[in-house]
């Protein structure tokens, strides 16, 4: 075995196979710190043993192996059982591979990520610690690096991890292979984690920021869980959504980190590899005529990246697209999404209509009002459109997008 | 002599690069690219795996996922410039009809060379 010449490799290897050898080794232990222990041990011997060995054909099986025997022997020696057995029966120098295989199969593995990720998002934890367990556990991004995500302090966040994986202990999950329709509902909540992931990455104007980065993590994920179930529609929306999102990074900010709007944004600047990769997985979705809120607004977002220029865009589809997804997925911010279609394709005041019913579900709502306020400002109802970007301004979630609203009013 | 060489490595390994490692990794096939650039033909890096639907001939089944049975061998390939998946299967059913038995994995590709050369105008970035 020829050694790669870049010491990194290892590395590689090992968040690789993370996912997978944690979610196995948590099946054998039913205990998130025994496993994340485990691998760890694992990851120290394979430190040892890789770069003058090579690495194993199956890194991952190597890892659950390794780590399985060292926890157990841990668990022996907590014990206080004398009779240990001989350190090269649970050694790294033998090869653990040839009965690996027997053992785990790709069945196995499927429902063990499935599981890790689920457990992650067990619903008595708050999104923010989902997010935080996930990111540790699955992904296995050190502690800091989280809390420099979530901008707070290293303590802080080791501590909410720690909440949250007590939570998790206490609450009863279930290790036995899952039917198939708790397979499904495990799936949903899994998706909509992994979204939040994204989502906490999606409003970092810096796109070298720690934050910035849970997006890539995301979309990691998501590609993760499709080689596990590569046959689920919902899955292939999620991870084409979160690509044309991701694709637009370098567009959506200006120098200052203001958000730039879709219409103004540089075309140029996307990325058309995610592009490209996004379409493809709408095509292969839409095999399966099994459509869902991801794959719809998935093929609205493809609507927007197929057009060259803010003019070409098929504002008839996107209008089409959206009343689907009022269908499956009523909510108003839906439909005030919605309204910008209709505001293309039929007018302000048409659109205006629209919102108007929503004003009082989405009056603590920055976009809310500053949609309305730009309405108003197309109708030339300019004190009402000033009014309604003043409740805008209050509502903001970041200066970026208050001072977003101030260059709306400026222009006026 | 045309040789085709096949790139083969581990997903799980290659996914858990950064954007810069995979920078970094680019860069260096690069230099080796240009300098054989007169004897590379088309090149092609193709789209991770979540992005492959394979045909399965014998009944024409659509499978998510690249083909992933051993017991045939890979014999070889076809680089088709198409609207859709839908036309690319329609491609490979008649191809299929020509000649049955295997299976066609249909994976778009995301970086192409077409004469081996002009690195410069990478579409993506």
């Amino acid at each position: 075995m020829t050694r790669a010449p870049d010491p990194s490799w290892i590395e590689a290897r090992l968040v690789g196979a993370r996912p997978q050898a944690v979610a196995a080794l948590l099946r054998y232990f039913r205990d998130l710190d025994l496993a994340e222990e485990a691998f760890q041990e694992a990851c120290l011997r394979a430190l040892r043993s890789w770069p003058q060995n090579g690495p194993p054909r199956d890194c991952a099986g190597w890892l659950i192996m390794v780590g399985r025997n060292a926890a157990l022997d841990h668990i022996r020696r907590r014990a206080k059982l004398t009779d240990l057995p001989p350190e090269d029966a649970l050694s790294d120098h033998g090869e653990p591979e040839p009965d690996m295989a027997e053992r785990l199969d790709a069945a196995d593995y499927r429902d063990d990520i499935l599981r890790l990720l689920f457990i992650c998002c067990h619903p008595d934890l708050p999104a923010t610690q989902q997010i935080a367990l996930a990111l540790r556990v699955v992904s296995g991004l050190p502690v800091a690096r989280i809390a420099a995500a979530f901008v707070v302090g290293e303590r802080a966040m080791e501590q909410r991890i720690t909440r949250a994986k007590r939570r998790i202990a206490q609450a009863d999950v279930p290790f036995e292979t899952p039917g198939p329709l708790e397979r499904a509902e495990r799936f949903a909540s899994v998706a909509a984690m992994i979204y939040l992931v994204f989502n906490e990455g999606y409003t970092d104007a810096n796109p070298a920021s720690e934050r910035a980065a849970l997006c890539g993590e995301a979309i990691r994920l998501a590609r993760l869980m499709l080689r596990m179930f590569p046959s689920e529609p919902e899955m292939m929306g999620l991870l084409a959504l979160m690509l044309l999102q991701h694709s637009r990074q370098k567009a959506r900010f200006d120098g200052a980190g203001l958000p730039i709007l879709l219409e103004d944004q540089d075309r140029k600047l996307w990325n058309r590899h995610m592009i490209a990769e996004s379409l493809a997985m709408i095509d292969k979705a839409m095999l399966h005529h099994r459509p869902g809120p991801y794959q719809i607004q998935a093929a609205i977002a493809a609507l927007h990246a197929r057009a060259q220029t803010p003019e070409e865009t098929d504002w008839a589809g996107i209008d089409q697209l959206y009343e689907a997804l009022e269908q499956r997925a009523p909510s108003p911010v839906v439909s005030l999404n919605r309204a910008v279609a209709v505001s293309k394709l039929h007018g302000p005041q048409a659109a205006l209509d629209m919102i108007e019913p929503l004003s009082e579900r989405l009056d603590g709502y920055f976009y809310f009002h500053g949609m309305r306020g730009a309405l108003l400002e197309k109708l030339g109802r300019n004190a009402e459109a000033r009014d309604a970007f003043g409740h805008a301004i209050a509502l903001a979630n970041t200066p970026a997008e208050a001072a977003h609203i101030r260059q709306h009013l400026d222009r006026m | 002599m045309l040789y085709t060489l096949l790139c083969y490595n581990d997903e799980a390994i290659t996914s858990a690069w950064t954007d810069e490692e995979d920078a970094a990794v680019m860069a260096r096939l690069d230099v080796v690219h240009r300098k054989w650039a007169d004897k590379f033909q088309p090149m092609a890096r193709l789209m991770p795996t979540s992005a492959a639907t394979t045909l399965r001939k014998r009944d024409g089944e659509i499978l998510d996922g690249p083909y992933a049975e051993t017991k045939e061998q890979l014999l070889g390939f076809y680089v088709v410039d198409v609207e859709d998946l839908e036309m690319a299967l329609h491609i490979a059913r008649d191809l299929t009809e020509a000649n049955p038995g295997g299976a066609y994995e249909l994976r778009p590709i995301m970086i192409y060379y077409p004469n081996g050369k002009a690195v410069e105008n990478d579409p993506g970035t």
